[in-house]
C-alpha cells in the first residue's frame, strides 16, 4: 500500500507533472522523426537533466522512453518509415492498412496496444525488479563480474548484425572505459600526455557522437531520398470487433515483450519482431499479415512497448541496461550520482516507485496524445532534414559543452560521430560501444577485486555457483546467434 | 536479391586490398596494435603495492581480444564477403568538411560563430537555398539556444570574438 502511494507521488507533484508532460511530449516527437527515436533523443537531453533532481531527470527520461518507442509507429504506419527501429515491424502492416484509407485505425489500435503493452510491462517491473533486487544481494564481486560478462555476451544476439560484430564494438566499448587514471593505482593508461583525459572519457560525448552526429552523418547521405506520404484522415478508435480480434494478441505480445525486456542487451526491436510473429502463428487469419492486418500491428506495437518496462528491470535492480536507450538512463543515473542495485530498493523506495508511478503515468499521457496529437505530430515529418539537423547539432554541440564545460568534450563527440558513422557503415552495432563503456568499470573493477580475493587464483570464480551458472548462461547465450545463423542457413539451403 | 548477388559477386572480382572487410580489419588491427605498445609504456606498480593484476593487463587483454575476433571476421568475410558500400555522395563529406570547420573555427575564432558557421554550411549544401531558413538556422535558433543556455543554464560559453562582446 505504502509503495502504490509511492508510486503516485508524481501526480501529486506539479514539477513532476510538468516534466513528465514536456518528456512525454519530447518523447512522442523523437519518435515521430526517422532517424531520432528516444536513445538518440535521451542522449540530447541528458546533459539539460543536470538542472534537475535526480528523480526529475530520471522521470525524464523514462518518459522520454515510453512516449518514443510508441511515437514510432506514427511514421512507420502514415510514411511506411519507422521512426525507431522498434517500429519496423508496425510498417508491415500498419502502411498497408493506412493505404487502404485506413490510417486512423491502424495509429488507433497502435495507440491502445502500446498503451496496454506499456501498462503491462510497467506492473511486472513493480513485482519483478524488487526479487531481482533482493537475489542481487547474494552478489559478491565475482558474481558480478560473472554478470557483467553475461550481460556482454548478450551483445553478440543483438539486433541483426553479426554477434563478433557486436562483440568487437562491446570491447571498444571497455577499452574506452580505461581512459584515464586506474582506480586502484592511479596510474595513467591512454592520456597520451592530454590533462582532460586523466579523468576519463564522458558518457554524453560518446553517447551524443554516436547516436546523434552519426545519425546526421548518415542523414547527409540520404538527403535525396524522397518519402511517400499518404493523406492523413481523422484518428478514430479501433471498433468494438477490432478489439475482440486482437485482445489476446495484445495480451501475449505484452508478455513477450516484457520478457524479452528483461534480458540483458535485447531490446524493443527483437521483442516487436517476435511480438509479430507470434501474432502470425497464432492468427486465425495468418494470410492477411502484410497486407494490412490489425492483429499484426497490435502483436507487434504490444511487443515493443512491453518491452519498455522488462528493460528497466535489469537496469534499476542490478545496473545492466536492458536496452539500448535504458543504457542512455544508467547513464543518467551514474551522473546523477544514483547506484543502481539493490541497495537502491531498500535505501531509496520513494525514487524508484516515484520512477515506477511515472512510467505508468508517462503511458497514459502517450495515450492521451496518441489520439489527439497524432496528426499533428505526423506533420514534423515535413520539416526537411535541411533544416532540422544544422538545429540538432547546435542544441547538441550546447549540450555537450554545457557538462563539463569543455571543449575537448565537443571535440570527442564529433569524433565519435565519424566513427560511429562507419560503424554503422561496416555493419558494426553502435549499442554495443556504450553498454561495453557503462559495465567497463564493473567488469574491470569486479575482476581485479575478485583476484585480490582470491589471491590470484582464477580457478576460483568456478567455485561460486551463482558465477558458474552466469558463466554457462554466458556461453549459450555466445553459441545461440551462431546456432540460430547455422540453422536459418540450412533452411534457406 | 539477385542484386546481392551481383554486388557480392562484383565485390569478389576486387583485389583484396581493395575490399571493405580488408580495409575495415586493417584499420581495426593496426590502431589496435598502436595500442597495444602504447599499453607497454604504462608504469608498472611495485609488487608491494599491487594488488591483483597490473593496471596494463586489462587494457592488453581487450586489445588481443578485438585484434583476434577481427581477424576472425575478416576469415568468414573471405569465405562470405560483404556486400559493396554505395559511393558516399558528395553532400557526405561536405558535412564531414564542415565538422572540421567547426573545430577550427571554435578554436580560433568563436564557438558561436563556428555552430552559425556549420548550421549555415550544412543546411545550404543539403539543398537548403532561401535565405530566410539559412538565417533561421544559422542565427535565430543559435541565438536562442545561446540564450536558453547562458540565461536558463548559467552556462558560461568559451571566450572569443561575439561572446566577448556579449560579455563584456
Amino acid at each position: 500500500m505504502d509503495n502504490l502511494l509511492l508510486m503516485l507521488a508524481p501526480l501529486f507533484s506539479s514539477k513532476l507533472l510538468l516534466v513528465l508532460f514536456f518528456g512525454t511530449l519530447f518523447g512522442l516527437i523523437l519518435g515521430v522523426l526517422p532517424g531520432l527515436g528516444p536513445t538518440t533523443g535521451g542522449a540530447l537531453i541528458l546533459p539539460f537533466t543536470m538542472t534537475l533532481d535526480p528523480l526529475s531527470a530520471i522521470v525524464l527520461l523514462t518518459s522520454i522512453y515510453c512516449a518514443g518507442t510508441y511515437g514510432g509507429a506514427i511514421t512507420a504506419v502514415l510514411i511506411n518509415t519507422p521512426g525507431t527501429p522498434a517500429a519496423a515491424a508496425t510498417c508491415l502492416d500498419g502502411y498497408p492498412l493506412a493505404q487502404k484509407g485506413e490510417a486512423g485505425r491502424a495509429l488507433g489500435m497502435a495507440t491502445v496496444s502500446s498503451t496496454v503493452g506499456g501498462i503491462f510491462s510497467v506492473i511486472i517491473l513493480v513485482f519483478f525488479a524488487p526479487i531481482l533486487a533482493q537475489l542481487a544481494y547474494e552478489f559478491g564481486q565475482p558474481e558480478y563480474f560473472a554478470l557483467a560478462i553475461f550481460g556482454l555476451t548478450m551483445l553478440a544476439s543483438i539486433g541483426e548484425g553479426s554477434p563478433i560484430k557486436n562483440l568487437i564494438a562491446g570491447a571498444f566499448g571497455i577499452l574506452i572505459s580505461t581512459v584515464g587514471k586506474d582506480f586502484m593505482t592511479s596510474i595513467d593508461r591512454f592520456t597520451f600526455g592530454i590533462n582532460e583525459l586523466t579523468e576519463g572519457i564522458g558518457f554524453i560525448p560518446v553517447v551524443v557522437g554516436l547516436f546523434a552526429m552519426s545519425e546526421m552523418l548518415t542523414q547527409s547521405t540520404l538527403i535525396n531520398q524522397i518519402f511517400n506520404r499518404i493523406a492523413l484522415k481523422a484518428i478514430k478508435l479501433p471498433t468494438k470487433d477490432d478489439y475482440k480480434k486482437t485482445w489476446k494478441t495484445i495480451l501475449r505480445s505484452s508478455g513477450i515483450g516484457s520478457f524479452i525486456g528483461v534480458l540483458p542487451a535485447e531490446g524493443g526491436t527483437v521483442a516487436s519482431l517476435i511480438g509479430y510473429s507470434e501474432a502470425k502463428r497464432f492468427s486465425k487469419n495468418p494470410e492477411e499479415f502484410g497486407k494490412g492486418s490489425i492483429e499484426g500491428i497490435a502483436g507487434a506495437e504490444a511487443a515493443n512497448n512491453a518491452a519498455t518496462g522488462g528493460a528497466m528491470v535489469p537496469t534499476l535492480a542490478l545496473g545492466i541496461p536492458g536496452s539500448a536507450t535504458t543504457a542512455v538512463i544508467l547513464t543518467g543515473l551514474i551522473i546523477h550520482g544514483v547506484r543502481p542495485g539493490p541497495d537502491l530498493f531498500r535505501e531509496q523506495p520513494d525514487f524508484l516507485y516515484g520512477i515506477f508511478g511515472a512510467m505508468l503515468i508517462a503511458n497514459i499521457l502517450f495515450f492521451i496524445f496518441g489520439f489527439f496529437g497524432a496528426k499533428i505530430f505526423a506533420r514534423i515529418t515535413l520539416v526537411p532534414n535541411k533544416i532540422l539537423w544544422p538545429m540538432i547539432f547546435a542544441v547538441s554541440v550546447c549540450g555537450t559543452y554545457s557538462l563539463n564545460q569543455s571543449i575537448i568534450d565537443v571535440w570527442i563527440m564529433l569524433f565519435f560521430g565519424v566513427l560511429g558513422f562507419f560503424m554503422r557503415r561496416y555493419g558494426f552495432s553502435v549499442v554495443p560501444v556504450i553498454i561495453g563503456l557503462i559495465l567497463g568499470e564493473l567488469v574491470e573493477g569486479t575482476l581485479r577485486q575478485s583476484l585480490v580475493i582470491f589471491d590470484g587464483n582464477w580457478l576460483m570464480f568456478f567455485t561460486r555457483p551463482i558465477a558458474l551458472t552466469f558463466f554457462i548462461l554466458s556461453l549459450i547465450a555466445l553459441a545461440f546467434p551462431l546456432i540460430r545463423s547455422r540453422k536459418l542457413k540450412r533452411n534457406n539451403d | 536479391m539477385s542484386n546481392v548477388r551481383k554486388q557480392k559477386r562484383a565485390n569478389k572480382g576486387l583485389p583484396f586490398f581493395f575490399k571493405d572487410e580488408f580495409k575495415v580489419s586493417f584499420v581495426i588491427i593496426f590502431v589496435s596494435a598502436i595500442l597495444l605498445i602504447t599499453t607497454f609504456t604504462f608504469d608498472i606498480v611495485p609488487p608491494i603495492l599491487n594488488r591483483g593484476i597490473q593496471p596494463a593487463t586489462f587494457p592488453k587483454a581487450l586489445l588481443v581480444l578485438i585484434i583476434v575476433m577481427t581477424i576472425l571476421i575478416y576469415y568468414l568475410a573471405t569465405k562470405n564477403p560483404w556486400k559493396v558500400e554505395k559511393k558516399l555522395p558528395r553532400s557526405f563529406f561536405l558535412t564531414l568538411s564542415s565538422f572540421v570547420i567547426f573545430v577550427v573555427v571554435s578554436k580560433t575564432l568563436d564557438f558561436f560563430l563556428a555552430i552559425s558557421a556549420l548550421s549555415i554550411f550544412v543546411s545550404y549544401c543539403w539543398g537548403e537555398k532561401r535565405l530566410f531558413y539559412l538565417l533561421l538556422v544559422g542565427i535565430i535558433f543559435p541565438i536562442i539556444v545561446f540564450i536558453f543556455f547562458e540565461t536558463i543554464l548559467g552556462l558560461r560559453f568559451p571566450p572569443g570574438i561575439i561572446t566577448n562582446i556579449y560579455y563584456n
